[in-house]
Formats: C-alpha cells, structure tokens, sequence
C-alpha cells in the first residue's frame, strides 16, 4: 500500500462533508468573510508600512522637523553641534496666495527653497516628469505631482504667486513627490483639496531674496544620530531656537503627513484583528453546532470505528479534519477575497496617499497568519464535538441511539403551551430543549445585527457629522487668513470686499499647552464671546459661548492633557514676544474636532499681550458676487489664503461617498453571510434533527406548508429575538469602537439612528429569509420513504 | 469436516476467563448483569450464547471484545489480562485480534461495500483483500454499492466480511440475525459458519433463537448474570438445515 493513496477514512470525510456541502459552504463564507478583511486590512497595513519605511529611508526624511521666524544661516553650525543631530537642513518656507489659470477660486501655495547646488541633504524630493529646476532662472518651481494632476498641467505651464504684494510667475519645471507631503493637506482642513492647495519648490536664492530671508532660515529638519534620544534633541533644539521666534519642534511623528499615515496604519491594524475576529468566533460557533449535529448522527458509526480498532486519537483527527477541511477552504477563497479587496482598497489609498509607488502585496505572513487564525477557529469551534466523539464508548456500537430527551420545559410549566397550535408547541418544545444552541443561534445572528448597525450608524454619524460641521458649526462661506496678524482695522477693509455681509473677527495663535509633562503643540482659537458664523458646537448641536476668561477645551485635548475644568494649563506662546502663562481651563466641549483649544478673542489677545489682533475673519458673502470677492482677494498682498465653505463640503463628500459606498457594500456582504450562516446553520441542524419526524407527520396527512410552518417557524422565533439583541450589541460595538479608536485628529460620535436599525433589522431579516427559502426546497424533497426506513 | 475429528485435537485456549462480575451504577440501584461466569473458547470454536433479554450476554460479549471491562474477575487473552488492559492495550487488541458483527450493521453510509471493508483492512496487519473478504460472504457482485443500496442482509454480510478481513482471532456477533427474517438471516449465519470453518476463527455469536444453537460446537445458556447451562454438540448442523 503506498502512503499517498486516499484511505478508506479520507474517502468517507470527503463524502461526508459533500453532503453536508451546504452547511460546510455557510460556515467557510463566514471563515471566508473574516479572512477577507484580515488579508484585506493586514496586507494594506503591510503594504503602506513597506512603501513608507522605504520611501521616507530613501529620500531622507527628517526626524526632527522646526519653523521659526527667521534665523541666520550660521546658526546652523550651532544646531549641527547638537550631540544627537547628524545632519541639519535649513530651509525657507512660505505659504502664498495662489492664482491658478481657469481657476476662479483663490487657492493656497507653500514654497520651500532648495539647495543652492545638488539635492536636499534631507527630505529629498523624487522627480516625477520634466527636469530639476535651473538654478539660474528664479521663476522655476517643481511642483507637487496631487495639485499638477489635479489641474492636468504638464512640465511648462505656469501658475501665479502672490509674493510679498507681489505677483510672480512660476513656471513648473518638474513634477515631483515628497515624503513630507505623502498626505498634503491645508492647514485648518479636513480632507485634501488638491485643486486649491499645492506645494512648490523652489531655488533657496529667489524664494529667500522675495522674503527677505537671504542669509537666514526659517525652518529646520533634522536628522538624528541612530538611537539618539529625539526628546533630548528637540530640547536642544528649541532652546537654541527660542531666541529667533522658534514655534516649537516637533518629533517625525507629529509631522502632519507622517502622523496622519500613522493614524491610518493604527486603524488599518486595529480594525485588521477585532473584526475578523467576530466573524472567526461566529464561524466557530456555527462550525461547533454543525459539527455537534453531524457527529451525533455517526454516534453509532464512532462507537463501530472504535470496536473495529481505531483509536482515540485516530477518530478525533479524522473529526478535527472535518472542521480543518472546512476552515482552509474558507481560508483560501477569504485569502482570494482579501487581496482582490485590498486590491480596491489600495486604490482609494493611492488617492489619499502620494507615494512614488504603493503597490499592493500580499506577504506570505499575513497569509499563513489568516490560515493559521481560521484553522485556530475551526480547531477551536471542533473542539467540544471531537472531544464528545472521542468519549463515546465503543460498546455503543451494539446499542440503537437512544431516542432525544424532551422535557417539560418552563413554557409549559407556564400553562403557556396549552393555549398555542401544534405547530408553536413543537416550536418552543424543540427551542426549549437546546436552549444552549438556542441561544448561540440567536447570539450568532445579533453579531450580524451588531456588525451591520455599526457600519450603517458609522455612516449615519460621519453624516451628521458633516452637517453638523458644515451647517451648524462653520456657517461662514469663506474663512479668510491674513499673511501675518493685524490690527482691528483690517476686518473694516475686510467688510469693504465686494459681496461681503457680515465679518466675524479671528485670532489664531501658535502655542505649546503643557500640564507636567504631557504637553501638546497646537493653536488657540480666539473668537467672540457669542460666535454667529464659526462656533463652537458639542455632539449634540448645543452652541458653546466663549468663557469670559480662560480656555475651553475639546474634550480630546483635556483627556490628552488629563485636565479637567478649573485645572490650570501652562500656555506657552509660539510667536511675537512668546509670553508663557498659566490659565485656567473654563470649560470643555464634547465636539468632533480633534485637539482644539479656544479663548475669547479679547481675552486671547490680552494674554498674548497684543490687544485686538485679528489673524483672520470668518465671512458670510452674497453669492453673486463671488467671482468678484475671489478675482480681488487674489490680489490683495495681506490675504494668505481664502477657504470657501462650499467647496471644502463638495471635496469632502466626494472622497467620502467612494469610501462609504466600499464600506457599505462590504458590511451588508459580510453580515448577511454571518446572518445567512448561522440560520441556514441552525436550519439543517433542526432539519437533520427532525426529519424522522416531520417525515412521520407528513405521512400522517400534515401539508407541506403546515411542516414548514414548524421549522421556518422556528426561525422566525431565533431571528426575531436576535433582531433587538443585535441592535444592542451593535451599540455597544460601536461605543467600544467610538472610544477605542478616536484618533486627535477628528472624532465620530457613535449613534444609531432608527434607520440604522431599521436597515441592521431589514438586512438580517432577508439573509435569513433566503437562508429559510433554502431549506424549504429541502422540505419539499423530503423523502418519506427514505427518511422512515432509518432507525429514529 | 466430521465432528468427531475435531473433538480430538485439543485446541488452543483462545479465552480462558475466570468469575468475570458485572456491575452497572444505575444512579443509587447497582444492576448486577453478570454474577460471576467462567468462561473459555478455544481456536476455531463455534460458540453460540443463548438467554433471556437481559441476561447479560451483550455484557459478556463485550468484554470478551475489550469493549467494556468486568468489575472484578480476569479474562486472559494470549496470557494478557483484559480485565486490567488501559484503554491503548483495548484498542490494540480489538485492532489486531477481534472481528465484530454489530445487530445494527453499523456500516459507514458514505463508504462503499468495498471501502468499509477496507476501512479495518487499512489498519490491520496481515488483512486479505477486501474483495476476497467480500467474496467469502458472497458479495463479489457489489463491491461498489452503497449501505443504502444493499438489503439489510447484505449490509450484514459486508459487516462480517468486515470483521473477519483482517484474519481476527476471534469472530463476535451480537444478534447478527435479529434484524432480518428468515431466509436472509440463514444466508447471514452460512457466511458466519464458512468464515468459522474456512479460516478457523474461534467465534461466538449470541441469539435469541435457539434453532441457531444447532449450528454451534457448544452452547451456553445464560440467565440473570450466570452460566445457566453448557451443552456440546458431537455434529453441528448447516445453517441451510435449520428449523426456525
Ligand atoms: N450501560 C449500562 N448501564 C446500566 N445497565 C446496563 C448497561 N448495559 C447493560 N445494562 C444492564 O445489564 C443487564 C444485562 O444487559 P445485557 O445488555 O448484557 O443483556 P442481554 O442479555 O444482551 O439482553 P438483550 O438480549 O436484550 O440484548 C441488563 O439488566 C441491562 O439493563
Ligand atoms: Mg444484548
């Protein structure tokens, strides 16, 4: 005999397992859907991480990243001097008006200065189209590859700059990427808007000459020696920077591009390992009942295997093969799932993030980890029935199986029964007597409830999210950024702009909140007392006044910090004079946007010691002059940068709607196969159960659709109690998934709206639906002849 | 093979058990099924047990099969005890010694005629083909058949075919024939009475129709846990010639 043929044993788990192909074919979907999202998060998580490390390796992004307000060149040997700094690049960089051709809407620009000679010693750019720029002409830029395509410009096209009241053309010499600018978004935004901002660089020479920087700096990188303490450097840094209007340095993983990247891989392996493993425990739930079912309709087969000499451990593995041969099935089809999602998944990436190449890839880890994690699952949902199994004593074989123990159960006891048809008492009877399985059935079917209330409130909430920000919150149609701070005055010009109707004053100030030692570097907000245009709302819609003296914190920022209301915060001021002061914490706001802190703007100003200062001014404007306020703004020197309301909302929802339609899909594709699953499951289960019976009843004149109504009814009753259970475990997911997984960046509340149930509820009742239509087919077929010559 | 002529070879002791007790805790009521029985088979033997419903002859069977072990008394097998055997050594020895034949066939419904027989051929030391088990029971002609496709006296006859394809020592039947009528259940025990004859195999069968016991070397009454009485037969009788 050789080894390789298929045993006896092999052949009978084949053909066992084709007929129950069904059953095997739910549970490996369920496998299947779970492995999909591991392979499909874990591999992007994989790829985005490769494609970051090598990227920011090979084009020397700094460590240490600090602005300033200008210091001379020689101090850069100072900082050079740093024991942990291995190298220092300094650099000049600006934020501009942009004028773009057949762009009526002003849009932002950053400058950053290159080398005289050669590339960046750090943060190197990678030259996409057309040639580096000629160090002889000063109107030559490269330009960012997001904002060229955006525009569908080539190497030679122009775009206007607003340098120092001056308007300047720059003339796009090459196309290039950075890895400072992986992910570019304006300052004070949500989502990136290529059209309107783009990051340029340009000779070190021209860009310094039109800012009066020659000679100087005004923002640093460094990069550390390997295993150099970065808090140490930073301290140093600062220090040396203090004197020259530093703005506090910050760690590579506070740099915004970096951090937010972080955020996304933190998420991508979070979500990655807990919903997966929802489904692998349904999975294994399921696998168990099915598993307990068909074993126990071999128990006398077990007990003959065992007398005719195979041992323990021989008939438990052949059961355990059951379940393993289930598992890596669904394994591989949820491995070829989750690289054709990650695939799609990489592609929406590919629009966030700007890397040279992001490729997607599956490596081996991450494959052998799903077929590890699901074999895992199925040894684990196996386990309980191999064991049962392996118990049964091998004299068994010479016993019929004992007939199924009933009881009367609590709804009897009840008097309950008596006052319901046949049907409902065969139902509860049946219910009652595995109230066990019962109640996995049930809990199976609310894990699909809850995965799907969680997807549809994630999406309820990331809309109220939006119209609460874009409606309610930030009621001004443009936000207008000053060049530098001014004097009250400028809101009078401001007023004056053509269209304009209402000016709501700003004040944004740079600053370094410290309690012990955490710390924070962000802006405080100042506004009026009473905000009308931009205010400040919490969760719930409530508008917050601005405290007559001290700060109001988001809620994020106190836990960030650890404070609570009447603590005291060291604000430690960034620009002008940099006073540094300890102010009361007034208030917190329980709202959605990340770490922010706000003042009264008068109160701002005093503590900054400047009196009214304006940095900016929230504007509503007639529509009909639009054209006219933006063609003027362009022009105006002192503006930075003008933020129209209407367009931030259409960039938003426009990379939204992609994401959501994705998750949507997925979600109602993954639940309803975990909801299918478990019912078609627990279905063939009473079916196999009971066919002996049901058989017996139709031969006694029931119909068909009387017999049906016995086991459609049943799971009616599991789905019907599974319904609110899932709504229940689906708020709790959601608030777990809420709190555990709020980013600083921006915050979604978790609430479901009735809706979101109405759908969790509608999704759960059709999986279950046709998982019943199913096995209605099956009743029809029942063969009576067949089914009665078994024993019982 | 005349009788007498084998009455004359003393026979290796295949069994040789001593005051085997029985007793099952049901709850606080202990059920005593076998009180103490001596009992002994030699090689090529044809036992057949006899008694009322409860007896204690499955009992009996079942530890002599190592599928159940006694609360007190000893059954030596080859010299080893079953009585004191773990359950590896019971494995072991139903693997490589015993042949059963279940009252309920207890075939694998998955499996053909020919791979249920293969099923205990694969694991077995010195087995025959499956097909020449098949053949020795008559069912060359439906090797490939499914349990479902067979009538309950040829699952019975794939049953002995598959307890007797690896050459067991010992052939144990628990009512082979309480679930067939007549004339199928003769068909059942010639298979039985050829695999005896033919390959020597020391068997004991238990029934409840005392017209079987013709066929037997010897017969043992059982009653309310022991031996109630023995007698040999000088001249066992075909299954053919049987009077139900
Ligand atoms: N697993 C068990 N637990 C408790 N009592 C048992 C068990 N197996 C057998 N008995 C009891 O032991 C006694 C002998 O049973 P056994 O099965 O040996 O009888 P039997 O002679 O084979 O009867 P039958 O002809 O009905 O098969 C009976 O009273 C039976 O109830
Ligand atoms: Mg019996």
């Amino acid at each position: 005999m050789t080894r390789l043929r298929v045993t006896a044993l092999d052949r009978k788990l084949l053909r066992d397992l084709w007929a129950m192909k069904g059953q095997a074919a739910a549970i490996a979907l369920v496998m299947a859907a779970g492995v999909a999202m591991f392979v499909m998060y874990l591999s992007n998580f994989e790829s985005l991480r490769r494609t970051q490390t090598a990227y920011y390796e090979q084009q020397r992004l700094a460590d240490v990243f600090a602005s300033l307000k200008r210091a001379p060149e020689r101090l850069a040997a100072r900082l050079a001097a740093i024991p942990e700094v291995a190298a220092v690049e300094t650099r000049v960089v600006v934020d501009v008006t942009l004028d773009v051709p057949g762009f009526t809407e002003p849009a932002s620009g950053r400058l950053l200065s290159l080398p005289a000679a050669g590339r960046p010693i750090l943060n190197d750019v990678v030259l996409r189209r057309g040639r580096w720029i000629d160090p002889a002409r000063p109107d030559e830029v490269l330009a960012s590859e997001a904002f060229v395509d955006a525009h569908g410009f080539v190497p030679g096209d122009t775009v206007s700059a607003l340098i120092n009241g001056r308007r300047r053309r720059l003339v796009i010499a090459g196309v290039v990427l950075s890895p400072e600018y992986v992910y570019s978004i304006r300052p004070g935004e949500m989502i990136p808007d290529n059209r309107r901002f783009g990051v340029f660089w340009m000779a070190r020479r021209a860009l310094a000459s039109a800012f009066d920087m020659e000679g100087g700096f005004n923002d640093v990188s460094l990069r550390l020696r390997p295993g150099a303490s970065p808090e140490a450097a930073i301290a140093a840094l600062d220090r040396l920077l203090e004197p020259y209007g530093g703005r506090g340095a910050i760690p590579r993983a506070q740099q915004a591009s970096v951090w937010t990247l972080e955020n996304e891989l933190m998420q991508l392996q979070s979500f990655g390992f807990v919903t997966p493993a929802i489904f692998l425990a349904v999975a294994a739930f399921v696998l168990n009942v099915a598993l307990a079912r068909a074993l126990a309709l071999q128990r006398a087969q077990i007990a003959a295997l065992k007398a005719l000499g195979y041992s323990n451990g021989e008939v438990g593995w052949h059961y355990l093969k059951w379940a393993l041969a289930i598992a890596s099935a669904g394994a591989l089809l949820g491995i070829a799932a989750g690289v054709w999602l990650g695939g799609a998944m990489i592609g929406l990436y590919n629009e966030y993030f700007k890397f040279p190449s992001l490729d997607y890839g599956l490596s081996w880890r991450v494959g052998l980890a799903a077929l590890g994690f699901s074999l895992a699952a199925a040894v684990l949902g196996a386990r309980a029935a191999v064991a049962r199994a392996v118990r049964i004593p091998p004299a068994e074989a010479m016993r019929p199986e004992p007939p199924a123990r009933y009881h009367t159960g609590l709804a009897a006891s009840a008097g309950l029964l008596r006052r319901l048809p046949h049907a409902a008492r065969m139902i509860v009877r049946n219910l009652e007597r595995q109230p066990a399985r019962a109640a996995m059935s049930v809990a199976g079917i609310a894990s699909a409830g809850g995965i799907l209330l969680v997807g549809f409130a994630f999406i309820d909430a990331m809309d109220r999210l939006i119209t609460q920000q874009f409606e309610e919150a930030l009621r001004q149609d443009v936000t207008l950024a000053f060049v530098e701070p001014r004097g009250p005055s400028a809101l009078h010009a401001v007023a004056r702009l053509p269209g304009v109707l209402q000016v709501e004053p700003v004040r944004i100030v740079p600053a370094r909140l410290r309690v012990g030692h955490r710390s924070r570097p962000l802006a405080v907000t100042g506004l009026v007392a009473e905000p009308r245009l931009n205010r400040v709302l919490d969760l719930d819609g409530r508008p917050y006044p601005m405290p007559v003296s001290g700060l109001l914190l988001s809620s994020l920022l106190a836990t960030a910090l650890d404070v609570r209301p009447g603590d005291v915060v060291q604000v430690e001021v960034l620009e002008g004079r940099r006073p540094v002061r300890q102010v009361l914490v007034a208030g917190t706001v329980e709202d959605a946007m990340g770490l922010q802190a706000y003042m009264e703007i008068e109160a701002l100003g005093a503590l900054i010691g400047e009196g009214s200062t304006v940095s900016g001014a929230y504007l509503l404007v007639d529509e009909a002059a639009n054209d006219a306020l933006h063609a003027r703004v362009k022009a105006l020197p002192v503006v930075a940068g003008l933020a129209i309301k209407q367009a931030m909302l259409r960039s938003f929802r426009e990379t939204l709607a992609e994401n959501m339609d994705l998750m949507i899909v997925m979600n109602v594709l993954f639940a309803g196969i975990i909801a299918f699953g478990v019912v078609y499951n627990a279905a063939r289960v009473s079916l196999s159960e009971r066919s002996h019976e049901l058989a017996s009843l139709r031969v006694l004149g029931f119909t068909r659709t009387e017999i049906s109504m016995i086991l459609l009814g049943e799971l009616a009753v599991l789905t019907t109690l599974a319904l609110p259970a899932g709504s229940v475990l689906g708020v709790g997911l959601g608030w777990l998934i809420a709190t555990g997984f709020t980013s600083e960046v921006f915050r979604i509340p978790f609430m479901a709206s009735w809706p979101a149930h109405a759908w969790t509820w509608l999704t759960v009742i059709a999986a279950a639906a046709v998982s019943g239509l199913a096995v209605r087919r099956r009743l029809d077929h029942l063969d009576l002849v067949a089914v009665l010559k078994l024993q019982g | 093979m005349p009788a007498a002529d084998r009455e004359t070879v003393e026979r290796a002791l295949v069994f040789d058990a001593r005051g085997l007790t029985k007793v099952y805790a049901m709850g606080d009521v202990p059920v005593h099924a076998l009180r103490g029985i001596d009992f002994d088979l030699r090689a090529s033997e044809f036992v057949v047990l006899l008694g009322p419903s409860g007896s204690g002859k499955s009992t009996l069977l079942n530890i002599l099969g190592g599928l159940d072990t006694p609360t007190a008394g000893q059954v030596l097998y080859e010299g080893e005890d079953l009585a004191r055997a773990d359950d590896a050594a019971l494995t072991e020895y139903r693997r490589r010694h015993v042949g059963f034949v279940f009252q309920f066939y207890n075939l694998s419904p998955s499996l053909t005629a020919r791979e249920n027989v293969a099923l205990v051929t694969e694991i077995a030391d010195d087995p025959m083909a499956p097909d020449e088990a098949l053949r020795l029971v008559g069912l060359e002609h439906r090797l490939d058949h499914f349990p479902a496709q067979l009538s309950g006296g040829e699952q019975q006859r794939v049953a002995i075919a598959r307890a007797i394809a690896k050459r067991p020592a010992v052939l144990l039947c628990d009512e082979p024939t309480g679930a067939l009528d007549i004339t199928t259940g003769i068909v059942v025990l010639e298979a039985i009475a050829r695999v005896n004859d033919e390959l020597g195999t020391a068997t004991v069968v238990i029934t409840h129709n005392a017209a079987i016991a013709a066929m037997a070397d010897r017969v043992v009454r059982l009653a309310d846990g022991r031996i109630a009485g023995v007698e040999r037969h000088e001249s066992r009788q075909r299954a053919a010639e049987l009077v139900w």
